[in-house]
This record gives C-alpha cells, structure tokens and sequence, in this order.
C-alpha cells in the first residue's frame, strides 16, 4: 500500500462545528422543511459523528448546524447537566465550537439539547430545543415497512395505532404506553414525541420555543414549531395521563432536595433500602434550592 | 329504486396486453390467456348495475373473473380499463380515478368486504373487538365506550359472543371469523356490501347460518350486496338478479329465477345441469 | 437531605479514558507501541476490513484507528466514519472500470480456463489451518528474510498487470444481459438519505459499507434455504484499480492514485421475464475496498438476492431492501446496541409508574370493562 498519505494535523484542524459546511447547510434545509410540515419525518443524509449513534448523533447534528458564535447551548440528559452523556456531548461543542458557551441553566441557554426530557420551566419563544430521538415513527409498532408507513402518514390514517390503544385498555384498563407517547401535531401528522416521560408531551402543546427533533440513525428530523397543537393520542372518555408520583396515601410526592411537588421525580434507592425522590431537572432543582439558600428561610413550596 | 353503483366496460388484464388479447380470450375461446401477447385477461368489458337493498349474485368457476370484479371495486386491484360510478347521497363518485386517500376513505367509511380468506379481512394480532375498533376509528369515532358498544353489538348480532370479543379472531371457527368478518364489514353501516366466496369450506349447517345472517342484514340495513360464489345454492337462496361469468366475461344475466329456470347459455346450462 | 443522584459525570469520563489507555499498554516495559505500518501490513486484513466499512480510502488512518481502538472493527470503522463528515467533498470521480485493475488475484468457479487463466494469488483458502508455531518467535531476520526472498525470486511476468472480465465473455455469448450504455448516475448514499424503494445503487452502496459479519449472516440464510440464489462465481477478482480524474488543466481522465478492491460477479438462476426476450443468467455484484473475499461474495449473493425482492416482491427476509439495507450498517446497528447502556431512568420510571397503575387496578379486582357503564 502507498506508503505517501498525509495524516491530518490533529482536532484543531477541525471544522468549527466538526462537520463540513455542505453537511451543516444541507441540514437546515431539512430542519425548514421540517418545520414547514409539523410532525413530518423529513429524511436527511445523517452524518457519522464522533459518539455512538444512538448517543444522540441526530440531536447534536441539528445542535451543530444551528450554533453559531455568542450562541449558549445547555445539554441535559434524564434531566442532568452531569449524566456522562451530557457532559460527553457538552465537552465535544467546547472542542469544535470556539465563540460559543454551554450554561446549566436554562433560561441563559438559547440552544437546549436534551435526552428523555423537556426542561421544567417554560422554554420562551427565544429558544429552540432539541431532542434527541432513537425511533422516529410511531407506526413503527404496528407496520414494520417504512414505504408503507410513509402512506400511513401521508393520509393520516392512524386507525391502526388507536387499535394498539384500545387493546391497551381491554387488557389493562389503562393506555399502556409509558413514554414515546404519539402525539398529534397540527391535526394531521402523528409524531413519536421521543423518549420524554408522558409528564412532559403536554409542554409540546403551544410551546413558545421551537422543538426539533432528530434521529441520527434512522436519519430523519422533525419539528414541532412555536405555537402547534400537540395532542396526545387518547379516547373522548379515556384520558391521556401523565406520571402521578403519588405515594400510598394518594399524596404527591415531592422532591427531597428542593421540595418542588410539581416536577417529575427521580427515584433513588439508597443503600439501606429505602426510596427516595428527587428532581430530575437538575438545573430546575438547584435554582429552587439556591433561592431557598438565599431566601435564608425553609423550604419554597410551589 | 336508487341505483348505487353503476359498472361500464371494467376490464383487468395481467401482462403487457395487446389489440388481439379481447378476441384471443373469452368463452369461445375458451381461454384466458392471450396467444398473442401471453397475457392472462382476467376480467373484459364486464358491465352492471346494483340498486339500493339489492343482492346480485356473480357466479361463475375459478378463473371466471368474479372475484377480479369485486377486488377492482374495493380498490385492492387496480382495473386496466372501465368505469365505475357509486352513488352515494347527492354525489356521483367515478371509483377508478379517485386518489388513493379517497379510495381509502370509501373502503372504510362507505363499503364492507368479506373475504373467502379470514387472514385478509382480519387482523389477528388484535382481538375480534379490536378489529371492529379499528373500522370505527377509521372513520374518526373516538369514544372508547361507544366503539366498544358497537362492538358488542355488531358481535352479538353477528352471532358472536360478546364475552368472547377480546379474544384473538385466530382462535376462532371458520365460521366465526367469517361472523366476525360480517360484524367488522357492518361498522360504519355501509350502503355496499362486497361478499367474495363467504361461505366456500364451511360446514353445510355452519354456511345456512350465515347465508340467513346476511339475508336478515339486508333486510334490516336495506345494505346493496355483490355476492360471488360458485354455488349456485348460494345465488338461488341470496340474489335478486344474477351474472354468469366465463373466462373473463358475462355470459348470461337477468333475474336469477329466470337464470336457473330458463338458461340460455349452453355453459349455463350445464352449470344448472350439474347443480341439480 | 444533599443526596445527589448524579455528578462527576465529567470525571468519571476521564477516568475511564484513562483506563482503557492503561490496558492498551498494559504490557509495560516489555512493550512497545504498535507502528502503524506493522498494522497495515501484518495485519492487512484487518485493515482491508476497516477501510471498507468506514467507507474511507486511507490505509494509514485505518491502522491508527485499529491501533486506537485496540482491534475493535466496529469502533475502528467508525472512527474512519466520523473522520470522513468533517471532510469536504473537493471531486467526484466519474465512473471507474474495474477493466483496467492491476490483479494480484482472480479466479473464476464457473469455468475451468478463462482468458488470462486463474491466478491463485495470495490465499489461504488452500491452506492447512494448521497453527505455524514458527511464528510464536519470529526473529527480525527471518521475516525480512522472507520478504527479500520473494521480490528477488518473483519473475516479471508475475508482477500485477490487468485481464479481461469473464462477465465479458458471457455477456458476448448472451448468456447474461447487455450492459447499459450508459450507467445511471450513482445513487450518493452519504449525500442522500436512503427513501424507500431505493434504486439499485443505493443498494450497492450500502452494501459496500456494511459490516462484513451482517452482510455474510444475511447472504448465508438465502443460500441456506431462506431464499433462492443459487450463485456460482463467474469470478473474483483482488487488486488495484486506478483511480481517473480529471486534469485540472487539460480534462484528460488522469490516474491520480489507486485503491486496493476486492471484486465478485456471481452468476444465478435464470431471470424468468415476462417479455418475448430470451432468458438469461441474471449478476450479483459485489464490491468493497480492501481484500475481503467474503464480503464481496456476501454482497454479490444478496445484490441478486435485492434484485428479485425489488422486481417481484421479497418472499425471504435477504430479498427486501428494507429489512436488509436498514440492518447491515455496523455503525448504525453497533451504535443502538450500545445505547442501551446509557441511562434510561426517566422512561424506567414512567415504565414502573404504568406497571404500578395497572397493579394497583389489577389488585382492587376492577372488571376488565370498567370503562363502560
């Protein structure tokens, strides 16, 4: 073999960004489109990035295209500025984005990338959050041909989905579906809301911030732009729920740390057997507790 | 009485095709299969009309083309050639040059089909009720206890028990899941009912049954039926009128008495000859 | 109450990169690092494997990404792969012949003496797998003894030159359909996301990438039995095609450098067309870079296989282009295996907090129907 190839220089010889300037533009011409068709799973040339697919290539993908320079992104994973994953996707912008800063706090961020949640606090018409998805189609559980599913959407004929629903409250009295809750957007597309938590589909619902949502692997993005019904699949007479946190009593549970008794909890077991709970929005939590801090008094109950 | 559905000229043929296939195929030629082009003509210049609350029976061996015509009408083959034109309320819709979204909405809204196979009118991953749920939410009922009383209903009507509704069809008798066809074809109370071969391999006593059931459907419904079948027991005791069908084309049609009692075909004859 | 879940996410991470470097030269004074040229050459496999499934011309790179992650194809492929979205697209070549390959192997199954004759080449398939302990401690002197042995003995007319393609022959004797003139433009799997039904190429393209385990798995259960393609090997070819481009100055197609390929054309069963033409054999092409045998037949059986499943619809899971084109990505499908380790307690907890309703319900012996009244 040719002994003559150059290695290249080392990371800084990078692109700002990592990725070409075709692959970055190419992106956003499909996060438009996605935009432009709420709910449409808008195929695009997936990139290979540095980290697992699976990791949230397609999130950082769509991050990476948008960020530019005085630009502030927070990355969040099961709710966590610190979970390996956050911070794994976090030091790899500081790598390749120079002129651009990450923040834990989600009112200082205009670019939110998160993994299974959206942040407590209502995101503002300023900000875009982006999700990361592993299965983008939601009819993906009960027709397993891509080309088929395409017409599925393309006439909006989700009847086998509800089917799924229905057998779900024969068989259990309940809508079994945990999280990955299908949403319908706009009237007409249903979405795979991404793995969130029920608890957090509702915050799609005439969101101020642009939502995008993108899968890597499966290489599709989709949107939920500003101000877009977001409803999740259900029956008249059978509702949607979201997580309850109550606890035997039928009281909510509320959050060891900060006490907030309106988040989506943590479970913790701690080693001598007993269950904890406690916020998963880091960021949420510990600006309730620095302001109880501050406040100097007991807890802040909301 | 209002006619329903109006068919001109409905031609299918597999293959290339060529200005040969219609004198190279039919009842004279005793064949289907073109010996110019080597196309197989299943179904050429087939015409007819069907009236509210009529049954009409097309009968005819296999290879006939009396299936071809029911399966172009439901939209799951797309004809070669022809027109058809269904007459619901005020509208005038011609079926073969609706988009797909539209063809789809009138299978699930405006027609029913029963199909000799279970396996294509069914799903059996979901349970009998689901697959009556799933008709209704077709056509946008989104209340879980009506669809679920409907269900019930139609099951119960059909001759299904209703403490057998979340079961899976799979587990069911031939002739229950042809009940549970009916039950799932009768949800959203369709005017055009297309019933391709619904009794074949059951049981003589199991296929009286459901040959009362549909009677009494169209009596209670005032449903319009296409009934296709090679028993001619089968015409005698449902349709009002009849086709008989040869290679690919209607040889004989008029009042299904007349059919049987005078045919003038020789085919038909034989046909009539054999049954008795 | 300060008991926090998570934190030191970012230490962790460092520690663990420290971990795995420590294994790496966990052979202490005694070792010395890997060259990378020892990499490409002595385990030139390897490398092969890895240039083909990072989809990357690059033998230097592909050793150091073998050498950085420790002999995983998978992470080494996927390494390549990242390198390769950071590169700009300065040329497109247009369609390369494999004519014109410098061989230093062929061989054709299907008939005994074709022009140019087989030429074994380099190996092991007649081998005894027989393991050569004379190897275990291998002086420098003996390997390079071997190395200068062989340039001074091989004779001229065996050095790599070009022959002419069997399919050639049995397209001239019409036992296979003619080429078309002119090949459509290819399908750019990395340009354009894959958007079922795809054209041929983009099926090849894919191929060509695939992780090799995938790709054999899938062709080995068509021959098997879950599917038809019954392929004999019109021929195999391994060597150097020369890459043409465009002068700059002049236009003239130029050879700007050279890509080692395996190539495999298999012939099958014979197409059934409707039309009056008259039946022919039907290809199964296979192509990757680097020498990988396997590969490429894997590729040829289910290109052929691909083909029948596009034409007349998949009756075995290795003829439909969805289920296999969307399953062989080693990236791709190493990628969600590895996912899973990833923390998933936000989904876990709303998963225990259904099975927590629906026992709850189950417990207060609420009838099935409770919905309705």
């Amino acid at each position: 073999m040719n002994h003559s190839y150059e290695l290249p220089v080392d990371e800084v010889s990078y692109n700002f960004a990592f990725l070409d300037e075709f692959a970055k533009r190419e992106i956003r011409r499909s996060i438009l489109k996605a935009i432009s068709i709420p709910g449409y799973q808008t195929p695009y040339a997936s990139r290979e990035m540095p980290m697992g697919r699976g990791f949230g290539t397609g999130g950082l993908q769509l991050t990476l295209s948008l960020l530019g320079a005085g630009d502030t992104l927070k990355v969040i994973d099961q709710g966590a500025d610190d979970s390996v994953n956050a911070v794994n996707l976090r030091q790899f912008v500081e790598l390749t984005c120079p002129g651009t800063s990450t923040t834990e706090r989600a009112a200082e961020a205009n670019i939110i990338q998160s993994r299974h949640r959206i942040p407590e606090d209502r995101l503002t018409a300023n900000q875009i959050l982006v999700l990361q998805v592993p299965t983008p189609d939601p009819l993906a559980i009960v027709e397993p041909s891509e080309a088929r599913r395409k017409i599925m959407h393309g006439e909006s004929d989700y009847a086998s989905l509800l089917t799924k629903l229905y057998e779900d409250i024969v068989q259990f009295d309940e809508i079994a579906i945990s999280n990955r809750y299908p949403t319908r957007l706009n009237g007409h597309y249903v979405i795979d809301s991404s793995p969130i938590p029920r608890f957090d589909v509702p915050k799609m619902h005439q969101s101020a911030a642009l939502i995008l949502l993108g899968a890597g692997r499966e290489r599709k993005v989709y949107a939920v732009p500003p101000f877009t019904d977001a409803v999740p699949l259900a029956f008249e007479d059978v509702a949607f729920r979201t997580e309850a946190f109550l606890d035997h009593q039928g009281t909510r549970r509320h959050c060891d740390r900060c006490d907030s008794s309106t988040s989506y909890l943590d479970e913790i077991m701690h080693p001598d057997g007993s269950h904890h709970w406690q916020c998963s929005d880091t960021g949420y939590c510990n600006d309730r507790c620095a302001r109880r801090d501050s406040a100097g008094s007991g807890a802040v109950r909301s | 009485m209002k006619k329903i559905l109006e068919v001109r000229g409905l031609t299918k043929i597999h293959g290339p095709g060529c200005p040969l296939c219609s004198e190279n195929t039919g009842p004279e030629a005793e064949t289907n299969v073109c010996v110019s082009c080597g196309s197989v003509v299943a179904a050429q210049d087939v015409s007819l009309d069907l009236h509210q609350g009529e049954i009409l029976g097309i009968v005819g061996e296999s290879g006939s083309g009396k299936s071809t015509v029911v399966k172009t009408l439901f939209f799951d083959a797309e004809p070669s050639a022809g027109e058809a034109r269904f007459f619901d309320g005020d509208q005038q819709l011609d079926l073969f040059s609706l988009n797909a979204a539209r063809q789809r909405w009138l299978r699930n809204h405006r027609f029913g089909m029963v199909y000799q196979n279970p396996n294509l009118g069914l799903n059996f991953n979901v349970s009998a009720g689901g697959n009556i749920a799933e008709r209704l939410l077709m056509s946008d009922v989104a209340h879980y206890g009506s669809i679920r009383q409907r269900a019930r209903d139609l099951l119960t009507r059909t001759e299904v028990l209703g403490e057998r509704m979340d079961e899976s069809p799979r587990r069911f008798s031939g002739g229950m899941q042809q009940r549970v066809q009916i039950a799932k074809a009768l949800a959203t109370r369709p005017p055009l009912l297309l019933l391709d071969e619904v009794t074949t391999g059951l049981d003589l006593s199991v296929q009286a049954r459901i040959l009362d059931l549909i009677l009494e459907i169209q009596h209670e419904l005032n449903t319009a039926m296409i009934v296709v079948t090679h028993d001619l027991g089968v015409i005698r005791l449902l349709a009002g009128r009849t086709l008989v069908m040869k290679y690919g084309q209607v040889i004989e049609s008029g009042l299904t008495d007349q059919v049987l009692e005078d045919p003038q075909h020789a085919y038909t004859q034989r046909l009539v000859a054999s049954a008795l | 109450m300060g008991y926090v879940a998570i934190k030191g996410g970012g230490k962790a991470i460092a520690g663990a990169h420290t971990a795995v470097e420590s294994l790496r030269t966990a052979e202490g004074d005694a070792g010395a690092s890997l060259p990378l040229a020892s990499i490409e050459h002595q385990l030139r496999l390897l490398t092969s494997r890895v240039l083909s499934e990072g989809g990357l011309y690059h033998p230097r790179l592909a050793a150091l990404a073998i050498k950085q992650m420790q002999g995983d194809t998978l992470e080494a492929s996927f390494a390549l792969r990242a390198y390769r979205s950071t590169r700009p697209r300065l040329m497109e070549t247009p369609v390369q012949s494999t004519t014109d390959m410098r061989l230093i192997r062929r061989i054709s199954s299907a008939f005994k003496d074709i022009p140019g004759g087989q030429m074994l080449g380099p190996t092991m398939d007649y081998a005894l797998r027989l393991l050569r302990l004379d190897l275990v401690d291998e002086s420098p002197e003996s390997f390079r003894k071997v190395s200068r042995q062989f340039i001074r003995d091989i004779a001229d007319s065996d050095l790599p030159d070009s022959f002419p393609k069997v399919v050639n022959a049995l397209r001239e004797e019409g036992l296979l359909p003619p080429q078309p003139d002119r090949p459509d433009i290819p399908f750019d799997i990395t340009r354009e996301p894959l958007v079922f039904p795809v054209p041929r190429s983009a099926a090849l393209a894919t191929l060509a990438r695939a992780e090799t385990g995938s790709l054999l798995a899938l062709a080995y259960s068509n021959v098997r039995g879950y599917g038809n393609v019954h392929p004999t090997i019109a021929e195999l070819r391994v060597g150097y095609v020369p890459v043409m481009l465009p002068h700059p100055l002049t236009g003239e197609p130029t050879e700007a450098g050279e890509v080692l390929m395996t190539e495999c054309e298999v012939v099958a069963t014979q197409e059934s067309d409707e039309t009056d033409a008259p039946p022919v054999f039907s290809l199964g092409y296979g192509a990757c870079f680097g020498h990988n045998e396997v590969k490429a037949i894997a590729m040829a059986i289910l290109d052929r296989a691909l083909q029948k499943g596009m034409q007349h619809g998949p009756e075995s899971p290795s003829e439909d282009p969805e289920f296999v084109l969307l399953h062989v990505d080693g990236v791709d499908s190493m990628g969600f295996a590895n996912h899973y380790k990833m923390p998933h307690y936000v989904t876990f907890q709303s998963e225990v907090d259904r099975l927590r309703t629906t026992q709850e319900k189950d417990a207060a012996h609420t009838p099935a129907q409770g919905v309705e009244s």
